[in-house]
């Protein structure tokens, strides 16, 4: 299956019960497959007339307590920022996906990270963050929507899918998820109607008083701070490793190849790939960086995962980069370049490293 | 044991290029292997350039996304150009015949050229074109038996091109006989 079906069907197996979205390449799968699919089991699928409607729409249907999802692009990701921002004062569950393309502006629909820091600093306006899940294979972009409607709910809080052009295309072996194996949640926010016998659910982002908008502010904060127990991240021949790979998504894979050529030339290099972008694995990254000579960050943009891996690292080694922008894919064979280029630069005795 | 093999199949958008790839990495996966198909998704159609990589391997594919081919499918001179020097050393190339004007000249590979779109037509279906390259191409590299390719292909064929299964089974047979005289002359 593709990614994006595979994410699509994995949708309705998690109980979605509402998804609003508007075309763009490379995700117009996800809504082609659930326009196919999703009527005859009950869900509603609705391509609105713009993202900026979809989003809303998605703010409606959270607020009434529904199963909610949407997706676009980078572009329409874009447009969607000021409803995400109110989703998240609101402390609204939803589930937002990304399959990212090259950018800035309309760019290219070919794959790109360049969304990082759009996803991961909040993206929108105000202090706030999303969760955010980085698949790198169709089995994961299966898999994490799933943990996307979970953590979602769990939190009230928006969830990204952080995926690229590349893995919504491409076709790999996937087990889908059981359906119903993801319980509903009890929303007793929810504004459904109000019984007799208790106050009225109000759900808004606007709290004029700054000492209440101060309030809310703190509740998020505090909410962030829970959820920095999420973290999930695979290390991959780390145990022995001397130069330290960080990589997400597609990139992990092409760095993963790149670890398997490198090790075939005897050099001792391992991957830790964040599956987390938000909340950011720093404290794994900090305590692997002490073992290693030096660190390199493989990316589909200019760098942008670089910082959070220069602030978990915090000087103690230094951090390379390599990358490919605007569309364009590192080979394995680059990344090989990069890590026998830092090898070289390092060789140093073995007695001295140890100190 | 097998490690990763990586092809590159490539042509202009109609050749049933992206659906070879699918076909070959279908039946990859229901024999159990690992498999990947990653197609370039650009602005191509009809007439445009287009092309896939499979990977198949016994164990988890890492990247699915290579610059070096241990195997090339090459449906157009363009693709030639582009794929020809990006073949592992020892690995293999198939081309379309007739769609190639200058033929490859590399010699530390091995170079199949294989009349397919000639075979097809005299079937009265260009469309299986790719389907005479295929059987070619798993004739050299039995990477999925031709059992498990055929069964792949119903499953991807949608229903109402089912009555021409038959058809594609007798353009896959041509295409290993056709690998197998040349083996013999060569």
């Amino acid at each position: 299956m593709k990614g994006n079906e595979a994410l699509a069907e994995a949708a309705l197996r998690a109980g979605l019960q509402a998804y609003f979205g508007y075309p763009i390449t490379p995700q117009s799968e996800i809504l082609e497959y659930l326009t196919e699919h999703a009527p005859q089991r009950g869900v509603v699928v609705l391509q609105a007339e713009s993202e900026l409607a979809a989003i809303n729409m998605i703010y409606g249907a959270s607020g009434a307590g529904a199963r909610v999802m949407t997706s676009s692009s980078g572009p329409g990701i874009s447009l969607m920022q000021e409803g995400i921002s109110y989703m998240a004062s609101a402390q609204l569950p939803c589930l937002i996906v990304n399959v990212s393309r090259g950018g800035p502006g309309l760019g290219t629909i070919q794959p790109s990270q360049g969304d990082y820091f759009q996803a991961v600093k909040g993206g929108g306006h105000g202090d706030y963050h999303t969760i955010v899940l980085a698949p790198s294979s169709v089995q994961e972009m299966a898999d994490f929507v799933f943990e996307g409607f979970r953590l979602a709910e769990l939190y009230r809080t928006p969830a990204l899918i952080l995926a690229d052009g590349a893995l919504g295309q491409m076709m790999e072996k996937v087990e889908l998820p059981k359906e119903g194996s993801l319980p509903r949640t009890d929303k007793p926010w929810a504004t459904v109607g109000k019984p007799a016998w208790r106050e009225r659910n109000i759900i808004t982002s606007l709290h004029i008083e700054p000492e209440k908008m101060e309030q809310v502010n703190l509740e998020l904060q505090a909410k962030y701070r829970a959820m920095q127990k999420e973290v999930r991240y695979e290390e991959i021949k780390t145990k022995d490793a001397e130069i330290l790979l960080v990589a997400f998504g597609l990139a992990a894979r092409i760095a993963q190849k790149a670890v398997e050529l490198a090790r075939e030339r005897e050099i001792k290099v391992g991957l830790l790939r964040p599956i987390t972008l938000y909340p950011f694995p720093s404290y794994g990254i900090s305590e692997l960086s002490r073992k290693v000579t030096a660190l390199l960050v493989v990316e589909m943009n200019a760098g942008q995962m670089v910082e959070d891996v220069q602030l978990a690292v915090s000087g103690r080694r230094p951090v390379h980069f390599k990358g490919r922008m605007g569309g364009m894919i590192p080979s394995p064979e680059e990344v090989l370049e990069a890590i026998e280029s830092i090898a070289e630069s390092y060789r140093i005795p073995a007695f001295e490293r140890s100190m | 044991m097998m490690r990763a093999h990586e092809i590159i199949i490539a042509g202009f958008g109609g050749q049933g290029v992206l659906s070879m790839g699918q076909l070959l990495a279908y039946g990859a996966m229901v024999e159990g292997k690992d498999v990947s198909w990653m197609p370039s998704y650009g602005p191509e159609m009809r007439g445009g350039t287009a092309n896939c990589i499979v990977i198949i391997s016994e164990t988890r594919i890492s990247s699915p996304i290579v610059s070096c081919f241990d195997s090339a499918i090459i449906l157009n001179q363009p693709s030639l150009e582009k794929f020809e020097g990006r073949v592992k050393p020892g690995g293999l190339l198939v081309y379309e015949e007739s769609a190639v004007i200058q033929p490859p000249t590399r010699e530390d590979i091995e170079i199949l050229a294989v009349p397919a779109l000639q075979e097809a037509m005299k079937l009265n279906k260009r469309q299986v074109t790719n389907v005479v390259m295929l059987g070619a191409f798993i004739e050299r590299r039995p990477l999925v038996s031709a059992e498990g390719l055929l069964k792949a292909l119903k499953s991807v064929l949608p229903e109402r091109h089912h009555h021409l299964l038959p058809l594609n089974r007798q353009a896959f047979q041509i295409g290993r006989e056709l690998a197998q005289r040349k083996e013999a002359t060569a």
